[in-house]
């Protein structure tokens, strides 16, 4: 419920403000101080990254010789070498599977949890949720040590290690922004959907699923973005063959097998954040939304 | 973490609910007896997984961080084989002492790093609120307005919060290696890097990855208070202008004000994902190969899973967890608690 006001709350402003401009009643500040410092705002963000992309196409010798120029002469060399490989493929594959599947689980799990804790009423709802509001206060960080001996003790290894604990840690925040928004919607669904004789199941399944998609949209988001930067459980669980890393424990391991070679590593830190670019650029405004409506509440 | 503050207000409507005394409607059936053992089954199928989940893999193991904290462990012998020493491992890190096997004093190897490592969260803490906030609010109020390319500044300049610190770290790593482009644009003018090195440097290592951590996280704070902004009325501007005030004091005393509770959770955020901060620090070298920018948790990784000192590694997750606890929990009840009070309805 909040993540939708949030959205709709942008779109009544350019309007108001236009009209208010020409009648010059809300003072403007000025404009080219605006443009100013969006200029150097996208010149600070770009930069760095526009560097990295360009380095990735320069010799070892141009890099040195000339930093900051385009590259002269542009070479393929690094790009082709990573894109003609297996292991940037492997590495990209892992990390999308793994995001995909904590992503699924996080979704449904976590709307299957928020059901009745919004919509039914029995003994103990209060304390299922409290139990699960708890959860935020323990970052993955304090449970790290003991979850890695909980997972060896249990034999589960490997991506399954990432995504079991991965779609632990992210339910509080599903539960706990889905549960509103399920109990927002009107009570006169389930008595309709009871009288027609439809069972709880099939009104969550028939009902409740599709109606809570936008909620359900947004909390996906922020566990798909959470599980591809992860980090923490992928450096203790994924050791050894490199083929079987995430894309972001892959990137510090490259970069500690071509330390003589500062281009390759442009290239392969480039490739390496371009999907998570390319999904930004696609779901921001769902970002955007998702997150500041998490914080509005 | 994110939604921590709205966990409190969001129930709201639930509980509502729940003492409105209206029973939620039910499927209808003629055994109530049957009816009860039915619905306490589909409770059960639909809480159960992620209750089973959370349960296994987020509570028992940060239980088992505080047990562990009481043992002398090096987690490769059977847990059953450790020591039991009490809260020696808290004191260690938190007071020094001796050890009684080696005559060692604690201090160096054990009490100096890990309020080393606490004073660099508390330092990042402080300057965020301090650097990243006036920062982010002077782009914020001046972004506030139409002009060609919002949409556009936008959306570049939130991009670095989504990107992994990891990756982030690395593009770092290289712009501010010794002979990298950071070097020699300072060759350039006149000036030479940091002497030790831009991360090795005792006094600048921490200035440096500060920035970093600065660019990431800054186009957050700017992206919520932009949002914050959108949602004040031009209706009080309005009328302020009409009053004679200019630009800045509209800022002053009407937007910044109104923002303030955006403002209060981003520094709810801020300051929590400062004492939990990891990922970015140990990408930089661990922390510095002198600690000169470590942090609880890169500490705690450090000794706890590196150096195979279970026991102790657990008692700094368990201080850890504490602290933000603590520093939550105070929060809460002093800022944020003002937000959260609605007229008129006492909570």
């Amino acid at each position: 419920m909040a993540t939708t006001q949030t959205h709709d709350a942008p779109a009544r402003e350019p309007g108001n403000v236009e009209s208010h401009r020409r009648k010059g009643l809300v003072p403007e500040g000025s404009t080219y101080l605006a443009i100013g410092i969006a200029l150097v705002g996208i010149a600070l963000t770009l930069g760095p990254i526009l560097y990295l992309i360009l380095g990735g196409f320069r010799t070892q010798g141009d890099l040195a010789s000339n930093p900051t120029g385009l590259p002269d002469p542009i070479q393929w060399q690094n790009y082709w070498d990573i894109l003609s490989g297996s292991l940037f493929w492997r590495q990209l594959l892992n990390s999308t599977l793994v995001a995909v599947a904590t992503t699924a689980a996080v979704v449904l799990f976590g709307t299957m949890a928020a059901y009745p804790l919004a919509r039914y009423s029995f003994k103990g709802r209060e304390l299922v949720f409290v139990i699960f509001t708890t959860g935020l206060m323990f970052p993955l960080t304090v449970a790290v040590l003991p979850l890695y001996l909980l997972l060896r003790d249990l034999h589960i290894s490997g991506l399954w290690g990432l995504v079991i604990p991965q779609i632990a840690f992210a339910l509080p925040v599903t539960i706990i922004i889905l549960r509103p928004f399920l109990a927002a919607l009107p009570k006169e669904l389930e008595e309709a959907s009871f009288m027609d004789g439809i069972s709880r199941i099939g009104f969550f399944w028939r009902m409740l699923l599709p109606l809570a998609r936008p909620a359900m949209v947004t909390v996906g988001v922020l566990a798909f973005i959470g599980s591809w930067n992860a980090y923490l459980l992928p450096l203790l669980l994924l050791t050894g063959d490199p083929s079987g890393m995430t894309l972001p424990l892959g990137v510090t391991i490259f970069q500690g097998q071509h330390s003589a070679a500062t281009t390759m590593i442009m290239a392969y830190t480039s490739l390496a954040m371009l999907p998570a670019l390319a999904f930004f650029l696609l779901m921001e405004r769902r970002i955007v939304d998702g997150l500041t409506g998490a914080v509005k509440g | 973490m994110t939604a921590l503050e709205a966990s409190g207000r969001n129930a709201d409507p639930v509980v509502e609910e729940s003492t409105a005394g209206s029973r939620p409607p039910t499927p209808a059936t003629d055994h109530p007896r049957r009816a009860t053992v039915r619905k306490w089954a589909e409770i059960a199928l639909f809480v159960g997984p992620a209750l089973a989940l959370f349960l296994t893999f987020v509570v028992y193991p940060v239980i088992s961080a505080a047990r562990y904290s009481m043992y002398k462990w090096n987690g490769v012998s059977q847990f059953s084989d450790a020591e039991f020493i009490g809260f020696e491992n808290y004191a260690r890190a938190l007071f020094g002492g001796t050890d009684p096997d080696t005559k060692q004093a604690f201090t160096t190897a054990y009490t100096q790093p890990f309020w080393e490592a606490l004073s660099h969260n508390f330092a990042i803490i402080l300057l965020s609120l301090a650097i990243q906030l006036p920062l982010a609010l002077i782009v914020a109020l001046t972004l506030n307005r139409k002009f060609r390319g919002r949409a556009f500044t936008r959306v570049v300049i939130f991009a670095p919060y989504v990107l992994s610190e990891v990756i982030a770290g690395t593009m770092w790593l290289i712009i501010f290696d010794p002979n990298g482009v950071a070097t020699q644009w300072m060759r350039a003018i006149g000036l030479d890097m940091p002497a030790g090195g831009w991360f090795e440097d005792p006094t600048w290592g921490f200035w440096t990855v500060f920035f970093i951590i600065t660019w990431k996280y800054v186009g957050l704070a700017i992206i919520l208070f932009l949002a914050g902004l959108s949602g004040v009325s031009e209706d009080l501007q309005e009328a302020a202008s009409i009053d004679g005030a200019s630009w800045w004091q509209i800022q002053w005393r009407i937007n910044i004000p109104l923002i303030g509770p955006t403002i209060r959770i981003w520094a709810f955020l801020s300051i929590i994902g400062s004492i939990q901060l990891f990922d970015m620090v140990w990408v930089l070298n661990r922390g510095g190969t002198a600690g000169q920018y470590s942090t609880i948790a890169s500490y705690m990784m450090e000794i706890g899973f590196f150096r195979s000192d279970w026991g102790y590694g657990s008692a700094i997750a368990v201080i850890m967890f504490f602290l933000s606890f603590v520093i939550a929990l105070a929060y809460m009840a002093t800022i944020l608690r003002r937000d959260n009070a609605h007229p008129g309805k006492a909570r």
